[in-house]
């Protein structure tokens, strides 16, 4: 398969996530969809590792990973103390950090 | 051996650093000592090294690289020579008599710690300023002696009129002080250094009267007019008698003053590559010398007849200098100090004596009472009006008979300023110490003799006022010009100026004889005027003839100043306060501030905390740099 399917592939996957990010509220649906474009690039940089023959890519995948997984670990643990507070997780309720 | 002489400089700076860190815990007695003993072992020293001085060669010592950027390097390194040697013996040798003076003169004074620090403090940095090896390093003790200069004369900062005085010394000396840096940068940028050594060495390559050497002079001899008191910053001096009377005698006989004249001395190469700047000099040197010495002659003030008498000598000594008479300008140097030191240590006598009062209408018939200080003042004044063989007459004829040879005129302007020095010194003589005695009862119920650590300093410095001048017999009179020999070696550079002024011995003794006839006339003068007739000035609220009235205030120079320069200076000054200052700089300033208030006020309505907005804000930032970075 030549390289620009997977091209094509991940900007969908991209732009899926970026759409999600705006547009939903729910704070867990936005977070997958961060995770979402996350994985987007990881295919990307799996799929140039591959078609350079060039291993940087993969091990970046692998780092990627490991600070995604951080991240929701942290990014859930404030989300579930928030539902706990507030017993929503619809973004445009938790406005309280304005002026 | 030579490196003991970096202690010279050092001692007033421990002495000082001791009195004034610790000078509320110390005895004044202790004090005394100690401020007086760093003083004489420096001296001490200065002799040693004296003596150890090898000819031809400058010593150079250096201790650390002081300043260094680029191109520029200044080095703290002291140059030990024949003429910073000579300054030093008289910088700490009549500094020490000072130091001794004082422990008697101001032993009732609370200050008296707080004084000694900064009479220390002096010392320190005009021994620096001699003792350079560069010129930013002379302008370090340039600057220091100005400072000291402030702190002393404004000593009683309770009074006013004291502080007036210190002020206007210090901005005077700052006005000739913004020339001599002015003149210290040109001559980096001319000669690319500032070390003595390799001025006078690349100086050579310059043709004469090139115009660099000619501003680079110029500027200098502008700080010197300021240092030195010449016209037009000399209104400080008189000034400067607001502090204590021996403070008056450091800065005038071994300090400060004296600063212009070794300056010039010292680049005497430089300055005699610029015949224009010399002729300058001399005829700033020959008003200066006539314009004081008028004034003299009619004030009342026993101080202020001093401190013209020195702008007057000054005036000399850079005549002197004007006409390529270096060695008369540094013997005069030498001389003055001996005689004004005495002279002003004497009317510090004769104040104490009587209980603070300086005006010599009070005085008179104080010559039973103080013998002591009659005596010493008569040496001193006959020492000043230049009557052989006591020291005034050698350095004065010898910058007589150069300005002879340089310029009849001038020569004859300078015989009629030395017959007023003759003049109004045994004036003030006259009516202090003969006569009847004319102050109050109680006054001449007080009247006494200094104690002896006041009359000793003066029984020495008598002794070295009369001796002094045999330093420096002219060929003519069959002597031996000990100081013309030693200080050759500085001079070489500069031989072609001096060998011009050659004159024949008929000429020499005419112009000598005419120098003590012209003396003895003004004092028979005085001595009719004053001693036989016992006319007494007139009182300060008497009408006086026009041309008295003008010279007796000083010719309201000091009232121009103020009306051509102070009050102009003071309507620019509110005008740019009030219009540049307050419309336009703050303006600005509060305006940056204003600007940055209100856009925060206007941006704070984006923060909703709505956090959808939030992250689009922050996708389309993304994309935006994303964008930006492609392009």
């Amino acid at each position: 398969m030549a390289i620009d399917h997977y091209v094509t592939l991940s900007v969908l996957l991209f732009c899926i996530g970026v759409l999600g990010v705006l547009l939903r509220r729910n704070a867990i649906i936005i977070f997958m969809s961060i995770e979402l474009m996350l994985n987007a690039v990881n295919l990307l940089l799996v799929s140039f590792s591959s078609y350079l023959s060039d291993t940087a890519g993969q091990v970046f995948v692998v780092f990627t990973m490991v600070v995604a997984a951080a991240e929701v670990a942290v990014g859930l643990a404030i989300l579930v103390t928030v539902y706990r507070n507030s017993k929503t997780t619809d973004v445009n309720v938790l406005n309280k950090l304005k002026w | 051996m030579m490196s003991l002489v970096c202690l010279v400089p050092l001692m007033p700076l421990l002495g000082a650093a001791l009195l004034g860190l610790f000078g509320k815990k110390l005895t004044k007695n202790t004090a005394g000592i100690i401020g007086s003993g760093v003083i004489l072992a420096a001296f001490i020293i200065s002799l040693i090294s004296f003596f150890n001085l090898k000819a031809a060669k400058p010593e150079i010592i250096n201790l650390f690289t002081w300043i260094k950027a680029g191109d520029f390097k200044a080095d703290f390194s002291f140059q030990i020579d024949e003429l910073s040697s000579l300054f030093m013996l008289i910088i700490t040798g009549i500094g020490f008599l000072i130091h001794v003076y004082s422990t008697a003169y101001m032993h009732e004074d609370e200050g008296h710690n707080r004084y000694f620090a900064y009479l220390n403090l002096f010392v320190f940095f005009m021994l620096l300023l001699v003792m350079g090896s560069n010129y930013l390093l002379m302008f370090v003790g340039w600057e220091g002696v100005g400072l000291c200069s402030y702190l002393l004369i404004g000593f009683w900062f309770k009074n006013d009129a004291y502080n007036n005085a210190a002020k206007k010394a210090f901005i005077m000396n700052r006005i000739g002080d913004l020339g001599f840096i002015l003149g210290i940068i040109l001559l980096f940028i001319t000669f690319g250094s500032i070390n003595y050594t390799d001025v006078f060495q690349s100086a050579n390559k310059f043709a004469s009267g090139e115009t660099a050497i000619i501003c680079i002079t110029l500027l200098l001899f502008v700080g010197a007019m300021g240092k030195s008191a010449q016209i037009p910053l000399y209104t400080w001096l008189p000034d400067a008698m607001a502090g204590p009377t021996p403070v008056s005698a450091l800065i005038h006989a071994a300090t400060m003053v004296t600063a212009g004249i070794y300056m010039i001395a010292r680049s005497n190469i430089l300055f005699s590559m610029a015949p224009f700047t010399m002729e300058v000099i001399a005829i700033v040197g020959l008003v200066t010398a006539l314009f004081a010495a008028t004034i003299g002659l009619v004030q009342n003030d026993i101080k202020k007849v001093l401190a013209y008498s020195t702008v007057s000598q000054l005036g000399y000594m850079f005549l002197g200098l004007g006409v390529g008479a270096y060695t008369g300008a540094v013997f005069h140097v030498t001389t003055h100090a001996f005689f004004k030191a005495l002279l002003f240590l004497g009317a510090g006598s004769v104040i104490h004596g009587m209980s603070g009062d300086q005006d010599i209408r009070n005085m008179g018939g104080l010559k039973k009472k103080m013998p002591v200080t009659y005596i010493t003042f008569l040496l001193g004044t006959i020492a000043i009006s230049g009557i052989p063989p006591f020291s005034g007459f050698f350095s004065k004829d010898e910058i007589l008979a150069n300005v002879y040879a340089h310029n009849k005129f001038y020569w004859l302007l300078a015989v009629i300023g030395a017959m007023m020095t003759a003049f109004y010194m045994f004036r003030l003589l006259f009516l202090t110490f003969f006569g009847e005695f004319r102050g109050t009862d109680h006054q001449a119920h007080h009247l006494h003799e200094s104690p002896k650590a006041m009359t000793i300093p003066l029984i020495i410095l008598s002794v070295l006022s009369v001796i002094g001048g045999f330093m420096g017999i002219p060929e003519v009179l069959h002597g031996h010009h000990f100081l013309k020999e030693y200080l050759a070696p500085i001079f070489s550079g500069s031989q072609i100026v001096a060998m011009a002024n050659h004159l024949t011995h008929e000429t020499e003794y005419m112009l000598i004889g005419i120098a003590i006839l012209t003396a003895a006339v003004s004092i028979y003068y005085a001595y009719d005027l004053f001693a036989k007739k016992a006319t007494i000035p007139a009182a300060e609220n008497e009408e006086l003839k026009p041309i008295h009235k003008l010279v007796y205030h000083k010719y309201w120079v000091d009232e121009l100043y103020e009306k051509v320069i102070t009050k102009p200076y003071n309507w620019i000054s509110d005008i740019s306060y009030r219009f540049v200052e307050l419309r336009f700089i703050d303006a600005i300033v509060n305006g940056t501030g204003t600007l940055v208030n209100r856009t925060a006020i206007a941006l704070r309505y984006i923060q909703t905390g709505s956090i959808g907005f939030y992250i689009f804000a922050m996708t389309i930032g993304i994309a935006l740099i994303l964008l930006l970075t492609l392009i």
